[in-house]
């Protein structure tokens, strides 16, 4: 039976350290792997940004290792948690893709990706991919979309979405600056691409200097119709 | 197939829930012989479930996953089941029995929903905060989910399986609708439901559903307009607004009041209050939209925004989506008046 406490948060986060008892640790299957996700919906575009770095507990594993992945032309799905199950899903997911293309002759939409998503998630309800997903891209009418997922397979759509590590000290920020949440007699300006991407950069550049877990190097994935535009920027290292 | 190896997909595009049931030669409601025409008996279950065998579990790390000498040993360790989405278990199904994987993150919780019955149909309302332990996860989640034209339903509980759950609930239901030619009524939905999160008793899931419909009674298509005269009398009983209360721990309850999730006691207090058969619809929006309004005020976890759906025998139609923080400055405002008011 497992003793001890139960382990919500991360195993990865400092604990206490006192003297409480003998504790007995059981294997776990999970890890916490790090790093923060975000992403944006604007008008005609859509950005998924990513820190770059990979650790767990007190050690970096690797200071490249962006967390965006490609699916489609028009999709991209940024996974941060555990990083084992992070590769695994995407691998089924690029499989599912190929799947869908052969049968349907057709892309998968991002609307049909976040579907799926769900569905695969769900599929381990009991033994769930411990994954926080954010998938940005263009819906069919070429407006910018955003799904954010729990671990085990709920989602809607949002407008931006911050997942990982940092994502409690992000959200707040992107609700008053892009959501103008909480103020009062402000003019709602429709988000520019430009501005977008702008208030990412400060927003991880925040992150970084607060979360041990976000630093290192900045992955910014900018999708458009014209296709998806890649930037790197550097943040933080120590 | 290599690719459908991977994602577990045995017989994804094999639709082999033909009924033996012998279609309808008139419209009428044929004997069907429920056993071997049971819904979910053969369908390519969208869900199979991997549950995890403890005993890998306990295994030091440093063994995980390697074959060791001796013969039942291993094949305890290699073997994994899979329990399908609808199955007709001989043996209760191992997720009850075998350990829960000690999980990471926290599922979302906590919420404000209520429905009930009156004269001019069920209204449904419920508040959309989705928060996961201590963090707001989502403040404008969608609690109530339409499931057909004239069944909606709220949810509580962890917010993936009620999601999910619906979706399924949704599929069986449309089925359910084209092999027998009728519409299930919400009763029957309700039972649905709750046979097919039985087999999860034990387990994690939690779902705590109200179905609010409104059953069209039964209509003889077979008999023509005449028959549908006839019935009338016994439309009556079998008409109207209905309401099941739906729960993944075996509790099914028919009723015309509930409140769910942990704003429920507040709700409660509102309700009992105000709520009569007599109601016009708009003393009943008011009164579900302060019931939401005074649990979010006091419940941590509900909060945000206010939705209500009502349904009459023309189906479900949705209300504007309200944001209470306004209703509290309003209110705020009504005191300070009354307060000079009373000076003055």
């Amino acid at each position: 039976d497992f003793t001890g406490q139960e382990n919500f948060g991360d195993n990865g986060k400092m604990k206490d350290y006192h003297y409480t008892g003998p504790v007995e640790h059981r294997f776990s299957p999970y890890a916490f792997n790090g790093g923060t996700v975000l992403a944006v919906a604007g008008e005609d575009f859509a950005i998924v940004a990513s820190d770059t770095r990979l650790s767990e507990g007190y050690s970096i594993h690797s200071r490249d290792s962006p967390k965006c992945y490609k699916l489609t032309d028009t999709t991209v799905i940024g996974c941060s948690g555990f990083h084992g199950d992070c590769l695994t899903l995407t691998k089924i997911i690029d499989a599912r893709l190929k799947m869908y293309k052969h049968s349907n002759n057709k892309t998968m939409t991002s609307g049909a990706i976040a579907a799926m998503l769900s569905t695969i998630l769900y599929s381990r309800r009991f033994f769930p991919y411990y994954v926080y997903n954010i998938i940005g891209g263009l819906d069919e009418e070429g407006k910018g979309a955003v799904y954010s997922f729990d671990p085990v397979g709920s989602y809607q759509r949002d407008t931006y979405k911050a997942g990982g590590s940092a994502s409690a000290m992000l959200q707040p920020l992107l609700d008053n600056q892009i959501g103008f949440k909480n103020m009062e007699g402000v003019q709602h300006v429709p988000l520019t691409k430009d501005k977008a991407v702008q208030l990412v950069k400060d927003v991880f550049i925040s992150a970084a200097e607060r979360d041990v877990y976000t630093g290192d190097a900045l992955r910014i994935c900018i999708i458009t119709k014209e296709g998806i535009n890649e930037q790197t920027l550097p943040l933080r290292k120590d | 197939m290599a690719l459908q190896d991977i994602c577990n997909f045995q017989d994804i595009f094999v639709d082999s829930s033909t009924t033996e049931c012998p279609s309808a030669l008139l419209g009428k409601k044929t004997g069907c012989n429920y056993v071997s025409a049971l819904p979910f008996q053969n369908s390519t279950s969208l869900f199979n479930f991997r549950i995890p065998l403890a005993e890998y579990l306990d295994e030091s790390p440093t063994q995980f996953g390697q074959i060791s000498t001796s013969q039942d040993h291993s094949t305890a360790l290699l073997q994994e089941s899979t329990i399908s989405c609808f199955p007709l278990p001989l043996s209760p199904p191992p997720a009850a029995s075998s350990q829960a994987v000690p999980l990471p993150f926290p599922m979302s919780h906590g919420t404000t929903t209520l429905a009930f019955a009156f004269q001019g149909g069920v209204l449904a309302a419920a508040d959309t905060r989705s928060s996961c332990s201590g963090l707001v996860a989502c403040p404008a989640s969608q609690k109530i989910l339409p499931i057909h034209s004239h069944l909606v339903s709220t949810t509580s509980g962890t917010s993936a399986d009620c999601a999910l759950w619906k979706r399924i609930l949704s599929r069986e239901l449309r089925l359910y609708q084209l092999r027998h030619r009728r519409q299930l009524s919400t009763g029957g939905a309700a039972k649905l439901l709750s046979h097919m999160l039985h087999p999860f008793k034990g387990t994690k899931l939690c779902v705590a559903a109200t179905l609010c419909g409104w059953d069209g009674g039964e209509v003889d298509g077979g008999h023509g307009t005449g028959g549908a005269q006839a019935d009338l009398g016994g439309c009556m009983k079998t008409c109207g607004p209905r309401l099941f209360y739906v729960c993944s721990d075996g509790t099914r309850l028919q009723g015309t009041l509930f409140s769910v999730g942990s704003g429920s006691p507040y709700a409660y207090s509102i309700l009992d209050q105000g709520v009569k058969w007599g109601l016009t619809v708009d003393e009943a929006t008011s009164i579900a939209r302060e019931a939401v309004y005074r649990a979010t005020h006091r419940d941590a976890y509900s909060g945000n925004n206010v939705d209500i759906y009502h349904i009459t025998s023309t189906g479900w139609t949705r209300r504007n989506r309200e944001d209470l923080k306004e209703e509290y400055y309003r209110e705020k405002e009504r005191k300070e008046r009354k307060m000079r008011l009373d000076m003055a």
